[in-house]
């Protein structure tokens, strides 16, 4: 029974964001003893399992990382942290803070190297992060051929990068601020949020933060890999190259739109159909499969934090919204 | 927008009928406005500013809001000369406000326009512009700049190659200079100016992503091209603009004619800035090469992964901003819950309610907070008290009285005194060098004169010059005669 309350508390640490390993010598010994004792990581692992959590990693540097799972008390709704938006763009509203978060990820670990690099600190600030979007929904204006404008009686069918373009990046307010609706605003409070969250600290004056090993693992083990079987779902996932995340690409190297049927609207991925028909009828992870391919080798990563919590639920229950049409019953 | 447009030729020119639509909206709602706003020409205005925010807008900056204002001024007051300056205010940034669509949330302008698709189907599409955006600098600051669809708005070349219209602009300047219609070539010099400008815009644009991230621009190839093409451009230009200013300042030499002097004068200037813009954008390409390096050794490029994982960039980012606002929903709310890590839900305690409940308000003092003292300096004791001063007054001589002698005054004050002769004395001195123009700003009625008529002093303290002294009235404000 001692042993279940030390392991409760191990879980307690997960849940303090500012709390870690190296400041803290009591849970520093908990770590190692998770490390080292199968029974103990049992234990706490079934624990955050029962309150509706995954163990995503247990480090000395980051310590313990959790995640909930969905429905979870402890999960984080976008409609709660986006809830003072107008109810007239609420939705392109939800999506500009989805990519807001995505966008500082995408900064704070620019290339795929990064992200698996156990000792790479990060550095985004809000200009940074909206900056770079901006580039890229240029790029993407660049590259729109035919009738580039939206249909007007359609908002949901307007392009993501069209909204965020078309958002002012500041607005003078009488207070000096920044606008809470402006592109700024929204990458602010995404940057803000995070730190709150012990994902990022502030360094230096000037609005920068620096990513902690906090954040890494959280983004690696969970929250790109379940982008990625989304964005799978979608079939627009381009084939990922070791080197070069954001080196501009010929165009048509990818293809946007989401193309409903036939087969992958990318180039060809040696395994994206297969990782469809994974996503969209099992929803678990492929068991580890010898590819080649980024999304293969992260699946694997994840996992590992799967064997991590053997009798946990998955850690993504992936939604995976069917395509429907394709992905034949294995 | 009734028309149905299979051609695209249609779609482009509604499109560019709406980027006018916001300068005659300002006429058309200024009737609606609490004050009566008139006699103002909102659309001339309007262009005025969009005028003012391209010039004052460089290569790193945007406008600064209060300095459009204050530019916006005299046009403004040039249209209603007796309305009070702050009204001026008031409309410039009215005017400005609604240029950049204060109030809507993305700040911008949105028109709807039909056109046919591949299946001839017709489609009601809607365009978005802006006119003046407001951009965030470096320092925090709000800056305004002109949008494409505003410069092109304002030079009226829509739908045009950025080189070829200035080329164009050019020709047409050196063509105009050659005739010796200098009115116009001035006209056709600030054209080339602004199409200088939003070329400076355009690259700064490719610079700015460079620095942020090396790998978003192609170093290989594309941008040592596009700074090859930019230099040749700048190169091309300076000649063209050397030698028209060459003509120019002939042509201002010249002419005899001083009206065509002062717009000869005026357009050497004009070029002179031109010039001065090239001479800037040149800088910044020759810093490029180096922003290159010193963001390639910032941004750390290293081997191959050791670990193999997403590429969030270009594999999750870049897709998520291809799709639709429907599409991205899924895909950006499941990375935002896993990425955004464990809410810890926050339990109301009854001890700690109970104590928020208990706690009495603190009380305020509906008269503020408390004055602080003032700390006062101690005044200097006055060397000559008031009635020293009633004293001497009395024997110096008053407005409608004959001059009088300095010594004179000084035995006279002498009886009444020990220490008044002093202050006599050096109010006779003063008196020597009365400023007149400060007597008539303060609206004295008579100042003391003194007049030294070569007789000299006589008295047991002082020495040098017996003075005359006499009172004399200020002209202007009030005449008091006086015989000085």
């Amino acid at each position: 029974m001692a042993d279940t309350e030390t392991a409760a508390r191990l879980v307690a640490f997960g849940m303090r964001p500012k709390a870690l390993p190296g400041r803290d010598p009591d849970y520093a010994e908990l770590v190692r003893r998770y490390r080292e004792d199968d029974e103990f990581r049992d234990t706490v692992q079934r624990i955050a399992s029962g309150l509706g959590l995954v163990v995503l990693a247990v480090d000395p540097a980051p310590g313990i990382v959790l995640a909930a799972t969905e429905g979870s008390v402890f999960e984080i709704r976008m409609d709660t942290y986006a809830r003072r938006t107008a109810l007239t763009n609420r939705a392109a509203d939800k999506v500009l803070h989805g990519i807001a978060h995505l966008a500082v990820a995408a900064l704070a670990f620019p290339r795929p190297d990064d992200l698996g690099d156990d000792s790479y600190v990060g550095r985004v600030s809000v200009e940074l992060v909206d900056g770079a979007v901006r580039e890229a929904c240029r790029v993407l204006n660049e590259r729109a051929a035919g009738p580039a404008d939206p249909e007007s009686d359609a908002p949901q069918l307007e392009e993501v990068w069209r909204v965020w373009l078309r958002r002012p990046e500041a607005t003078a307010t009488k207070d000096g601020r920044t606008g809470e609706s402006t592109t700024r605003g929204i990458v602010g409070k995404a940057l803000r949020f995070l730190a709150d969250q012990g994902f990022l600290v502030p360094v230096g004056a000037e609005g920068a933060y620096r990513t902690t090993p906090r954040y890494q693992v959280q983004v690696r083990e969970l929250a790109a890999q379940r982008a990625f079987d989304e964005l799978l779902s979608l079939n627009v996932l381009p084939v990922g190259a070791a080197a070069g995340s954001l080196v501009a690409e010929p165009a048509g190297a990818f293809d946007t739109g989401p193309t409903p049927e036939g087969g992958p609207g990318t180039t060809a991925h040696p395994v994206s159909e297969f990782e469809q028909e994974e996503g969209a009828v099992s929803g678990e992870p492929a068991p580890g499969d010898p590819g080649t391919s980024p999304s293969v080798v992260a699946h694997q990563v994840s996992d590992n934090a799967q064997q991590d919590a053997p009798e946990a639920p998955a850690p993504a229950p992936a939604p995976a919204p069917a395509t429907g049409s394709d992905g034949p019953d294995v | 927008m009734s028309t149905i447009s299979p051609d695209e030729g249609v779609a482009r020119r509604l499109k560019a009928l709406a980027c006018t639509a916001p300068l005659h909206d300002l006429d058309a709602r200024k009737g609606r406005l609490e004050w009566d706003a008139a006699g103002y020409q909102m659309a001339e205005i309007g262009l005025q500013a969009i005028d003012q925010v391209t010039l004052a807008m460089d290569f790193d900056h945007g406008a600064d809001h209060a300095e459009i204002v204050r530019r916006l001024l005299p046009f403004v007051a040039a249209q209603a000369p007796h309305a009070p300056r702050a009204e001026h205010a008031r409309v410039a940034q009215w005017v400005i406000d609604n240029l950049v669509n204060v109030g809507s949330i993305d700040r911008g302008f949105a028109v709807e326009y039909g056109s046919t698709d591949a299946q001839g189907r017709y489609q009601r599409r809607r365009f978005d512009f802006k006119l003046l955006v407001e951009v965030a600098a470096a320092d925090g600051g709000v800056y305004l700049r002109a949008s494409d669809e505003a410069i092109n708005v304002l030079v009226g070349a829509l739908d045009t190659d950025v080189e070829s219209a200035q080329e164009a602009a050019e020709t047409k300047l050196e063509t105009l200079i050659v005739r010796g219609r200098l009115g116009d070539a001035r006209l056709a010099a600030e054209q080339a100016r602004y199409r200088t400008v939003q070329y400076a815009e355009s690259l700064r644009r490719k610079l700015e992503a460079t620095r942020r991230d090396v790998r978003s621009v192609d170093w290989l190839d594309a941008v040592p091209q596009l700074l090859d093409e930019a230099l040749t451009h700048i190169e091309a230009r300076y000649r063209a603009e050397t030698v028209i200013k060459a003509n120019i300042a002939d042509a201002r030499d010249e002419a005899v004619e001083p009206e065509r002097r002062r717009q000869a004068a005026e357009l050497v200037e004009v070029v002179d800035d031109c010039i001065q813009r090239h001479t800037q954008l040149q800088a910044r390409l020759q810093e490029a090469g180096a922003a290159f390096r010193a963001e390639q050794d910032r941004q750390q490029f290293s081997g191959k992964p050791k670990r193999a994982s997403v590429d969030v960039f270009g594999q999750l980012l870049r897709p998520a901003l291809g799709l639709t606002v429907g599409a991205a929903d899924d895909p950006v709310t499941a990375y935002f819950a896993a990425g955004t890590g464990v809410w810890s839900p926050s339990v109301p305690s009854l001890g700690g309610l109970v104590e928020t409940l208990l706690t009495p308000p603190t009380d305020r003092d509906p008269f503020g907070a408390e004055v602080p003292e003032p700390e006062l300096a101690p005044q200097p004791r006055e060397r000559f008290g008031e009635q020293a001063w009633q004293l001497v007054d009395a024997v110096l001589p008053v407005p409608g009285q004959g001059p009088v002698r300095l010594s004179e005054a000084l035995a006279r004050s002498r009886e009444a005194g020990a220490d008044l002769p002093q202050l006599v004395a050096l109010r006779a001195l003063h008196a020597v060098g009365t400023a007149i123009g400060t007597a008539r700003t303060q609206g004295d009625p008579s100042v003391l004169i003194a007049v030294d008529d070569g007789a000299v002093l006589d008295d047991p303290e002082f020495g040098g010059a017996d003075l005359l002294l006499a009172v004399a009235g200020v002209e202007g404000e009030r005449r008091v005669p006086g015989d000085g």
